[in-house]
């Protein structure tokens, strides 16, 4: 008992210690941020600086759990039509501004109505908020949302200053007025983001460092050699072929995750003239691509194994991935029989992907694979932007490409797969699978949804409109000195807890 | 003489102007569409219509390039579509950072490309010669990009002498500026010189050939003089071209010495931008970079004059 209690002693003392001592946290990014507004930016990258700027309403636990941030408790009434949430008391933005009910009306409205908004669609299910009591706010739904809470725990749930909002409206990303844990102090672009620690944060007590500098270097091979002179302290996005190096390193570690986005072919059904093919118009054709390819065997090869092969929206890791459906193992055999049943030996079609490394290498491995069950595939490379524009043109026969991912299954089909959905590229539609994802929207009985799902995800492992391949994982380098770095799946960045040691 | 170069100075604008057309031209011809690139992965039909009324991409391309030049005569180069920082903004923090590297970039150059050339010229044939044309085929044909990469892993992985990267204004810290921006400088510096050495070996060796030449050693002129005064001299003018190309170049961003180094400098700005169709990015940065190029090409005439007494006649 007592040496627990001067363990902990101890432990405190390092704690105040390491507050004493002037520390700076450098983290290396794959990509520079875009606008840093929460309502206006869309990148990932963007996200992990808002992790440490802004405070959320709500923030996920490394299990996908929602857990509390600026609200404190929760409840859904009137069939989930309602939600009512407790806010924090003493909560200040970094201009000095109260955080309560009103803000949090403001932020909602912000989202809603301004003109560059990009957050609307996340927003769409919420009619009206009310300011029950400066600590009490209640979401009135337009209709029941189950997707709310994941929407509030990330960009759309950040809270900025209303009045710093107010007096800069679309220019907020300027200098951005949060209530995180660090406070802006500069940006170069493309070179580095600089924060510095807001002490009146209301978890200041966890914050171990006084400065946070996020530097953008593009080239992997560059930033982990910034993390080996000791220029940076971590960094995002670990290429999969440096992992033996750093794990051979005793100054450096490496963490990782699955990630909650997937990597697939995704096909066009019904989306123009290109759709007309064996590929894009008979099921049989897709399951024989499907079964040609040896996911474990394209994960080994590509990324040595660093990712997690997967068969459905939600890697096997999810409570919603559909048990009874397990990864296909490959089978050329059934595949070549297939196409000879559905007419389609020889069968030709055109793959765009995009121009980069990893792409390509899954590219021409899908491609040797597919051609031993009988596809001729024909690759073409692409830059992003423009791939994007032919898919929703419908001008592509297949693409490989993936969606990054969201903490609610819903953000990883409803738009694909439904018939109106807004990213429904292969313009696949079926009623039934219309029916069964807007019902999973609308329950909160988690139960209900993973059945609502199972059904969903055995149409679609029939009809296939998207082939899975693999969940990427998130993969980090840390120096060994940093401590207490927590991975979530959602990829950000959560300094609370982290700190050096000396 | 004078007029000659206000009569170039006033040129300066339709060659500006002719230029802003063909880049504004040319990006509308690249295949994407900016409102989806910048409309995220969730490519909201609200936001992407809302992006094109507010920048004027639903307009035809005259008009769009009218507001924009419109804008440019007012001093406003636009906003970047991808950050909403103004352009000027991003000129103003870049700017110095391309001359920096470019200046630094090209001194080492000349320090290096100009005495190795001279020397190997005079001492032609030797195994100088011979060791001064082999290192400058090396620096040729090693790419930046690679280099680039080595010297991080030797002198910062290593050897742990200098920052791997990053960027640090000379007015904040001047020695981190330097100890930043050394290794960069050295990777594009060595390249041009090769090239400079080439060339300045060739030119010397045409004008010890040349008659005057002949006549200053006839007249008993001493060879250090012959060799400085009237050889070197001359020899320089196509070295000055050389050098004021590489110039503009360097102004107009070395793409994969900033990205290797992450020096925020043109070069990874305009790729960026390009990527994300991040038109008035580009549009900007073309803008200055090609001006820049022009008043370089300006001096570069002028110092001819200086150089060849048969230029200034």
């Amino acid at each position: 008992m007592t040496r627990k209690l001067s363990l902990a002693v101890a432990a405190g003392m390092m704690l105040i210690g390491s507050a004493a001592s002037a520390e700076t946290l450098r983290i290396g990014l794959a990509d520079d941020p875009d606008v840093l507004d929460p309502d206006q930016s869309r990148t990932f990258v963007g996200r992990i600086v808002y992790t440490a700027l802004c405070d959320k309403l709500v923030d996920i636990d490394p299990d996908l759990n929602f857990v509390p941030q600026l609200a404190t408790a929760w409840e859904w009434s009137d069939g989930g039509k309602t939600l009512t949430m407790k806010l924090r008391d003493g909560v200040t933005f970094h201009d000095g501004e109260k955080f309560d009910a009103a803000a949090v009306k403001a932020n909602i409205e912000r989202s809603k109505t301004l003109p560059e908004s990009r957050r609307k669609s996340e927003v769409k299910s919420i009619d009206t908020v009310d300011v029950v009591d400066p600590l009490t706010v209640r979401f009135n739904l337009k209709a029941p949302d189950a997707t709310l809470l994941a929407t509030l725990s990330d960009r759309a749930g950040m809270m900025v200053s209303p009045k710093a909002a107010a007096e800069a409206g679309a220019g907020l990303g300027a200098k951005l007025v949060c209530s995180g844990p660090f406070k802006f102090v500069e940006r170069v672009q493309q070179d580095r983001i600089v924060l510095e620690k807001f002490p009146a944060h209301w978890n200041a007590a966890n914050i171990h460092f006084d400065q946070v500098i996020y530097r953008t270097i593009p080239d992997s091979t560059v930033r982990l050699a910034n993390l080996q002179a000791g220029d940076l302290d971590m960094l995002e996005r670990l290429s999969p072929p440096d992992i033996a190096t750093v794990k051979a390193d005793s100054k450096l570690q490496v963490v990782d995750v699955v990630g909650l986005g997937y990597q697939g072919i995704t096909i066009n059904n019904n989306n123009g003239e290109r759709s007309k093919t064996p590929l894009g118009q008979d099921p049989r054709v897709r399951k024989a691509l499907e079964l040609s390819i040896d996911r474990a065997a394209l994960n080994q090869v590509v990324f040595d194994g660093a990712h997690l092969p997967g068969n459905q929206f939600v890697s096997p890791q999810s409570q919603f991935y559909n048990q009874a459906i397990p990864v296909p193992a490959r089978d050329v055999a059934k595949a070549k029989a297939l196409l000879k049943e559905a007419g389609a030996e020889g069968f030709s079609f055109e793959m765009q992907f995009p121009n980069n490394p990893d792409m390509t290498r899954a590219a021409q491995v899908i491609q040797a694979m597919a051609a031993e069950a009988g596809f001729d595939v024909k690759l073409r490379a692409t830059e992003f932007a423009t791939m994007l524009k032919e898919q929703s043109a419908g001008n592509y026969q297949a693409t490989e490409v993936g969606w990054s991912g969201r903490v609610d299954p819903d953000g990883n089909i409803h738009a694909f797969a439904t018939c109106k959905g807004g990213i429904n590229d292969t313009k696949y539609c079926n009623p039934e699978v219309d029916k069964l994802l807007d019902a999973a929207r609308q329950t909160n009985d988690v139960a209900e949804r993973k059945k609502l799902y199972a059904s969903a995800i055995e149409i679609l492992d029939r009809e296939r409109p998207i082939i899975y391949l693999y969940h990427p994982k998130w993969i980090w380098a840390l120096s060994s000195k940093l401590q207490g770095y927590k991975p979530y799946p959602d990829a950000m960045i959560r300094l609370e807890g982290m700190k050096k040691a000396s | 003489m004078l007029a000659y170069f206000l009569r170039r100075l006033v040129g300066i604008v339709p060659t500006v102007v002719l230029v802003s057309m063909f880049v504004f031209a040319l990006q509308q011809m690249l295949p994407g569409d900016p409102a989806l690139a910048l409309a995220g992965e969730e490519r909201d039909p609200e936001s992407i219509a809302y992006i094109r009324e507010k920048y004027h991409l639903n307009e035809p391309i005259w008009v769009q390039y009218g507001y924009w030049m419109g804008g440019v005569l007012k001093g406003d180069l636009g906003i970047s579509l991808r950050t909403n920082i103004p352009v000027t903004e991003l000129l103003v923090q870049k700017l110095p950072v391309t001359i920096q590297l470019a200046l630094m970039a090209i001194a080492i150059a000349l320090l290096i490309g100009i005495p190795m050339g001279v020397l190997s010229a005079l001492k032609r044939g030797t195994p100088l010669d011979w060791l001064a044309n082999v290192t400058a085929l090396s620096g040729l044909s090693i790419p930046n990009f690679w280099l680039g990469v080595l010297l991080i892993l030797l002198v910062s992985v290593k050897l742990g002498w200098l920052p791997a990267s990053g960027y640090e204004s000379p007015f904040d810290d001047p020695v981190q500026n330097l100890k930043t921006m050394i290794m960069p400088a050295f990777v594009l510096g060595t390249a041009i010189a090769a090239t400079m050495m080439r060339h300045t070996r060739s030119a010397m060796l045409e004008v010890l050939r040349s008659d005057y030449v002949r006549t200053a050693r006839a007249k008993g002129v001493r060879e250090r003089f012959v060799i400085l005064r009237h050889a070197f001299r001359n020899a320089l003018i196509p070295v000055v071209t050389i050098g004021t190309l590489q110039l503009g170049e360097l102004l107009a961003g070395a793409v994969l010495t900033e990205q290797v180094f992450t020096i925020p400098g043109f070069g990874k700005q305009i790729v960026d931008a390009v990527f994300n169709r991040d038109y008035a990015v580009v549009q900007g940065v073309v803008l200055c970079s090609s001006l820049a190029f022009i008043l370089l090409n300006l001096v570069a005439d002028m110092a001819y004059f200086f150089l060849n007494p048969r230029i200034r006649a």
